[in-house]
């Protein structure tokens, strides 16, 4: 077929690089792979035992187009004890198809052709491209290293245009593990709201958050007439394979959201939102088990880290540690690559996540202790052996 | 007793092997801190002691049977069942003994080479003591989980893919 039947914007996507070390470490035996974005947990068994429950009750229907009415009523309750936000589970609340689609739904939602959003990066792969298939033009800011990888509201700022509309955060970010507090995020609000953006905010890792919980930029003053809050089932309840998310926001872009997602996708799977059910309603405990071991892990790992000469920050969410690779004198690219030929450790080199990531590479330590041990111990030796 | 101190015993409970460095780098103390918090919680019998979980199905020049028995007994003014209890579990045969509510009073947990050997313990031993007014014994069939742990369990093999954004 000739490559002209393809659309040109599409044609114009970059590939991820994520695609290429995937291709890479999945020909290759006894790998330890640090590469994974999900959990290593299994979803707990009461919620997947939920989701057995209801399809032997035969709910293998459609739901409503925003979702069953209890999951948006849990969601609301969830979202008004945490965060402190208040959404009509009625008319501003949307269960969709991962936080992915919610981000896709949001952008499409808002943009018309040629408008500007703003992406922090190093970021999360999907943003830009989903800006750019929505007709807009994603314009990156680089959160740098020397700021823990928070982005400043004078950075913000400086990228304003008159065709700017929105800007997509991420806290506790993915694939920095940066958190911003409430008053960063009051800070840059304060940048919002002056050129009257809106924001979109990815807190799909909010419930992993370790040191205090992570605040929401909806819940900074004036803010949640202005912010689509976006979230899921994916990585606190360790559901990634369910495609379970939601968006919360002001009712006029959540019904336009909604129009899209009942155009496109008619709902969310059904039996995952029973499972969701669940999940929100006895799953307190399973996340405390989990975040726990995370919380030891990220110990464990930036410690190792920093001691081999591989610097990183604490960082206060989500399961990735962003070490800088800079003192070996490679580039991500070379670092990862060799890493994985020579010991058989894959992680994802920073680059891919934008520019500003470059020199650095992302760890998760979402795996077992033991795997995690043996993984430091392989690239003690690979650093001490490169490191000059 | 302090917080650092449970999430020790935690780790410990699932991982009587795992070393004092990987410990102090999870719980963010100093190495001799973790030795010396474990000295202490061995000093005061909150550490009894460190076995491993064997699963013996696995092993074929292994014999055995287990068995769980419902104990029904006389408490005895001024001590209780505690008295009843020191003379059941001082018995080598007894892995646990322990004090329930509902239909019976102690549960005993017994292993030996044969059901014969099992059984002749609760017909000559138990049966007899003094306190003793009924037993119920069920032979262990098959052991799924023990401690927390799943026998023949599949969950260590990963199954995400290698590399995801």
């Amino acid at each position: 077929m000739s490559p002209s039947y393809l659309a040109k914007h599409v044609e114009e996507l970059k590939p991820s690089g994520i695609r290429k070390f995937f291709d890479l470490a999945s020909k290759m035996e006894n790998v330890i792979s640090l590469g994974v974005g999900e959990p290593d947990f299994v979803t707990p068994w009461n919620v997947i035992e939920a989701s057995y429950h209801s399809l032997e009750q035969g709910y293998t229907a459609y739901t409503a187009n925003a979702g069953l009415l209890e999951l948006r009523e849990e969601i609301s309750e969830y979202l008004s004890e945490t965060f402190s936000l208040t959404f009509n589970p009625e008319n501003q609340v949307l269960v969709t198809v991962g936080a992915s689609q919610a981000i896709d739904l949001a952008l499409r939602a808002i943009i018309e052709q040629g408008d500007e959003v703003i992406v922090v990066e190093p970021c999360f792969v999907s943003y830009s491209p989903a800006v750019s298939l929505a007709g807009g033009v994603p314009v990156p800011v680089s959160a740098k290293a020397e700021n823990e990888f928070k982005i400043l509201p004078e950075q913000v700022e400086a990228a304003i245009t008159s065709r700017t509309k929105a800007i997509v955060l991420c806290s506790p970010n993915n694939p920095t593990g940066t958190v911003l507090s409430k008053e960063e995020l009051a800070a840059i609000s304060e940048v919002v709201k002056k050129h009257d953006l809106i924001v979109l905010s990815d807190e799909i890792y909010a419930e992993l958050s370790y040191d205090e919980m992570a605040t929401s930029i909806a819940a900074v003053e004036g803010m949640i007439e202005r912010t689509v809050v976006i979230s899921g089932f994916s990585k606190s309840f360790a559901m990634t394979g369910w495609r379970l998310g939601y968006a919360a926001g002001p009712k006029e872009i959540m019904e336009a959201m909604t129009k899209i997602h009942q155009y496109t996708m008619m709902c969310a799977p059904t039996m995952a939102q029973h499972g969701a059910l669940e999940a929100l309603r006895n799953g307190n405990d399973s996340v405390r088990d989990m975040k726990t071991s995370y919380k030891q892990r990220r110990n464990f790992v930036v410690k190792a880290l920093n001691e081999m000469g591989l610097s990183c920050h604490l960082p206060g969410g989500a399961f990735y540690v962003f070490p800088s690779i800079k003192e070996t004198g490679y580039s991500s690219e070379e670092f990862a690559q060799k890493l994985l030929e020579e010991e058989r450790v894959a992680v994802v080199p920073g680059h891919v996540f934008g520019d500003s990531g470059e020199g650095n590479i992302r760890c998760s330590y979402a795996t077992s202790i033991k795997q995690l041990d043996e993984a430091m111990k392989r690239m003690n030796r690979f650093v001490q052996k490169h490191c000059k | 007793m302090e917080e650092k101190e449970i999430e020790l015993l935690k780790l410990l409970e699932k991982n009587g092997r795992i070393e004092t460095d990987t410990i102090s780098k999870m719980l963010d103390i100093p190495s001799d801190t973790v030795e010396e918090m474990i000295q202490k919680l061995e000093k005061d019998h909150t550490i009894l002691g460190y076995s491993t979980l064997v699963d013996w199905s696995n092993v074929y020049e292994y014999e055995g049977v287990a068995a769980l028995i419902d104990v029904k007994v006389t408490p005895v003014r001024g001590v209780g069942f505690d008295k009843i209890a020191s003379r059941i579990y001082r018995f080598p045969e007894v892995k646990a003994v322990y004090l329930m509510s509902g239909a019976y009073d102690l549960s005993v947990s017994v292993e030996g080479k044969t059901m014969m050997e099992v059984s002749r313990f609760v017909s000559d031993k138990l049966s007899t003591l003094d306190t003793v007014l009924s037993t119920t014994t069920h032979f262990i069939l098959k052991k799924y989980k023990h401690d927390g742990i799943i026998f023949d369990n599949d969950d260590d093999d990963d199954k995400r893919i290698m590399v995801t954004p």
